[in-house]
């Protein structure tokens, strides 16, 4: 019953989507706070309760209160018909869930890192994102694999690689990845509803971090549209791309860059799948200088595609050379200083952003 | 013997690996090389396994399976296992998938369908015994060998055929393929190219039965899924994880293994620790039967048996076929390994010859009857053809089409309402 007037209200709603801030109403002064893993917690309650078809599936999300607690509370509140403890067996149950999705339910599957779903990669590839196109629409997928991706801290090769790339080339599927409580919020409610194949990449060390959130986020029919990204702070000199964790990297580095005179623009980009092409070359037609960061290798990764696309629409309004930085091309070391130097620290975006902006030295003069 | 699954109603011929331990047999066929300890002794393990199906602690259920049989078994006439019209409808079934596939081949070697084409012939028998006693709302997930699958099933010759010549009217719009048929009219789930991957997949539709009736309330909904899978497909691990989730949750499934003994060019005991597939059922919980594959009435009287249990809620089903295909792997494979005197035993077996002489020892039909079908499916298939051959390949657009249920693939447009609720989506809606 709530889930119908819910509904109701998600119709009327979507049609004032905008990124959070809204001038229109005045609430109380204190910003409230939220950590990620609240949002994602909060999302999937309240999605589960508005439809009756969203199933949660995957390794210890019931009993256990989820790996990483995100399905806190979930198992008491819908009985374990929808929250499913697995076996250890990927391919097994990303496979059920694709044919559970077939049929109309709308499964969340949650892989306990997302290392784990190269054991499923043939049903979220070959069943779930290709299914509507081989059938010609007769069988669409609305399902949403969802957990943390890319490197935590010490957890070693096999448990740090970012999978933003490899998803993302594959068409027929949606790739997501939120950075703040508002992002994830608001995007694991647009990829539960979204009726077609939806990865959704978190980051375990992003899930205690606590972010403010306006009433709009915390209302229950809140929803962020795929395939836009946000810019996080706006500026002119350089553009600086990047998402999930690199996100907060990129604010400090601004930071950091604008005692030194340049002003920073920094996009979140939220959806990796479609990637907001427009967004990106606005930005960098405006300030002339680009730097894409992100965690994953840097072959192939999400960093080559963004400078391929603003070589091919804005070259002409590029004032110095494209630059990615990405982790470094290894599997992940243990070894906490080694760690530190395979993935992007914020001294790497702020030189990077310096060489765009063709300054070694810091000078005083602005723009 | 007690259980209904006993040798006596099965032929004798019917465990390949028999041929070569026993002296007895009358077949000179001898096509497994190994001569190890453990095959030698298959013939007292399988008589024993069959008695001893309800005796495993595991598979505690396995009971109400023989008991329920026997009492049917009781009832019914000795000697006819159909009526009339059920013996037509399988023999028109079963003639029209072997018609179809000839033609396919013929189709083939005139460059009219292109790609990889794997061939059913031969097994029919599998197909139409399990097929012909689903409902509509029923789920059937298959491999790449699936037109038959899909015949059975429902979908119209003309949409197969059509699919097959990569035309628009085809049943995927010509964007499968052989190896990918999927109809949402006849819940026929795909057509899968990767072996194992349907498994899950027809698990996934089980489950779903199964939480439709218990969280959404649909209170009737007693949907069954059969899933077919080959004996190569027995050593991947999807199928084993998936034993495990079915028996688990006691999804209604039944798992239909078409044991045809070859994996393109690998022997299926060249391949596999232990050869007998139905075993592997008892050890996850659920009963294992072997039946043999070439006889359809045998098939639906086991297959009845095995949905009804899921239907009833009991559970899943693991169902051994002994079957064998006519032609090569697909019409690219030259069918070298396999020994011409296995194909004659096998092709001596023909599921349509054994089921006309059944037809008509018993009186049930006559030659001209039979015969009338076999041309009325002639036109049909002719029929299919020609609509094929006439029908437009697909259009440039449609291209793009179909990538995403919400073709734009932005989740919300420009007027804040997502393109999937736009009522004329499907209409050329792709960009470049």
């Amino acid at each position: 019953m709530l889930g119908v007037v819910r509904k109701k209200m998600l119709g009327q709603s979507l049609l004032k989507i905008r990124p959070a801030v809204s001038v229109l109403r005045s609430y109380s002064s204190s910003a409230k706070h939220m950590t990620v893993r609240d949002a994602l917690n909060s999302a999937l309650d309240e999605e589960m309760s508005a439809d009756q078809k969203v199933f949660l599936m995957g390794e210890e999300v019931g009993e256990y209160q989820g790996a990483y607690k995100i399905s806190k509370g979930l198992l008491e509140k819908y009985g374990p018909e929808r929250v499913l403890d697995t076996p250890i067996t990927e391919a097994g149950f990303a496979g059920i869930a694709v044919g559970a999705a077939y049929h109309g339910l709308k499964p969340v599957v949650e892989f306990m890192t997302f290392n784990f779903s190269m054991q499923a990669i043939d049903h979220i590839i070959n069943s779930a994102a290709k299914s509507n196109y081989m059938s010609a629409g007769q069988m669409s997928v609305p399902i949403v694999f969802r957990g943390p991706n890319g490197a935590a801290a010490g957890v070693g090769a096999q448990h740090s690689q970012c999978y933003a790339a490899w998803y993302a080339s594959c068409p027929g599927l949606k790739v997501l990845t939120p950075y703040s409580s508002e992002d994830a919020r608001g995007l694991l409610k647009a990829a539960i509803r979204d009726p077609d194949p939806v990865v959704f990449l978190e980051n375990e060390l992003l899930y205690g971090e606590s972010f403010s959130v306006s009433d709009e986020v915390l209302d229950s029919s809140f929803c962020l549209p795929i395939g836009k990204a946000k810019i996080e702070r706006v500026g002119r000199d350089v553009t600086i791309t990047a998402f999930s964790k690199m996100v907060g990297h990129a604010l400090k580095a601004a930071e950091i860059l604008e005692k030194d005179g340049i002003d920073a623009e920094v996009i979140n980009l939220r959806s990796i799948r479609p990637l907001d092409r427009s967004t990106i070359n606005a930005s960098v037609r405006k300030t002339n200088r680009l730097i894409t960061a992100e965690e994953g290798f840097p072959q192939h990764g999400v960093g080559a595609e963004i400078c391929a696309s603003v070589v091919e629409e804005s070259f002409a309004y590029l004032d110095a050379p494209v630059e990615r930085i990405a982790g470094a091309d290894v599997p992940m070391p243990y070894a906490a200083n080694l760690e530190r130097l395979a993935v992007p620290q914020v001294e790497d975006i702020v030189r990077a952003a310096k060489r765009a902006c063709y300054r070694s030295v810091p000078l005083a003069a602005a723009a | 013997m007690s259980t209904a699954f006993s040798a006596a109603n099965f032929s004798t011929q019917s465990f390949p690996l028999n041929h070569t331990s026993t002296t007895t047999h009358d077949s000179p066929l001898v096509f497994a090389k190994p001569t190890s300890q453990f095959l030698r002794s298959t013939p007292k393990l399988r008589l024993s396994s069959f008695s001893k199906l309800n005796l495993s602690r595991r598979s505690g259920t396995v009971v109400a399976v023989s008991d329920v049989v026997k009492q049917k078994k009781s009832k019914s006439t000795p000697t006819l296992l159909i009526t009339k019209e059920e013996g037509l409808e399988l023999y028109e079934d079963m003639v029209l998938g072997r018609a179809f596939e000839d033609m396919c081949a013929q189709m083939y070697y005139r460059g009219k369908m292109f790609g990889f084409v794997h061939l059913y012939n031969g097994q029919e028998a599998v197909s139409t015994g399990f097929i012909k006693l689903l409902k509509q709302q029923d789920s059937v997930v298959s491999t790449y060998r699936d037109h038959v699958h899909a015949l059975s099933k429902g979908v119209p010759a003309r949409a197969v055929m059509s699919e097959l010549f990569g035309k628009t009217t085809g049943c995927c719009r010509g964007q499968g393929g052989s190896m990918h048929m999927f109809s949402r009219e006849h819940n026929l789930l795909g057509g899968f190219a990767f072996i194992g991957e349907g498994i899950p997949i027809a698990t996934g539709a089980a489950f779903t039965s199964k939480y439709k009736r218990e969280v959404l309330k649909e209170a009737d909904c007693d949907h069954v899924t059969l899933a077919f899978f080959g004996d190569g497909t027995c050593n991947n691990g999807q199928f084993f994880e998936c034993l495990n989730m079915a028996s688990l949750w006691k999804l209604p499934i039944v798992f239909v293994v078409e044991n045809n003994l070859w994996a393109i060019g690998m022997s299926h005991l060249r391949a596999t620790s232990d050869p007998q597939i139905y075993k592997k059922g008892p050890a996850f919980g659920m009963p294992g039967i072997h039946v043999d594959g070439m006889d359809v009435l045998k098939v639906r009287e086991v297959a009845k048996e095995a949905i009804g249990r899921a239907r009833r809620g009991e559970g899943p089903t693991l169902v051994e076929c002994e079957t064998y295909r006519f032609r090569g792997h697909s019409l690219a494979d030259p069918d070298e390994l396999r020994d011409p005197a296995e194909k004659a035993h096998y092709a001596a077996r023909d599921p349509i010859t054994a089921l006309k002489k059944y037809l008509t020892e018993n009186n049930l039909a006559s030659e001209s009857e039979l015969k009338a079908i076999d041309k009325k499916i002639d036109e049909v298939v002719e029929d299919a053809v020609e609509f094929a051959d006439e029908s437009p390949v697909p259009p440039r657009s449609q291209l793009l089409e179909n990538v995403f249920a919400d073709p734009k693939g932005f989740g919300i447009g420009s007027d804040g309402r997502y393109r999937c609720e736009d009522p004329k989506f499907t209409q050329g809606t792709a960009h470049v």
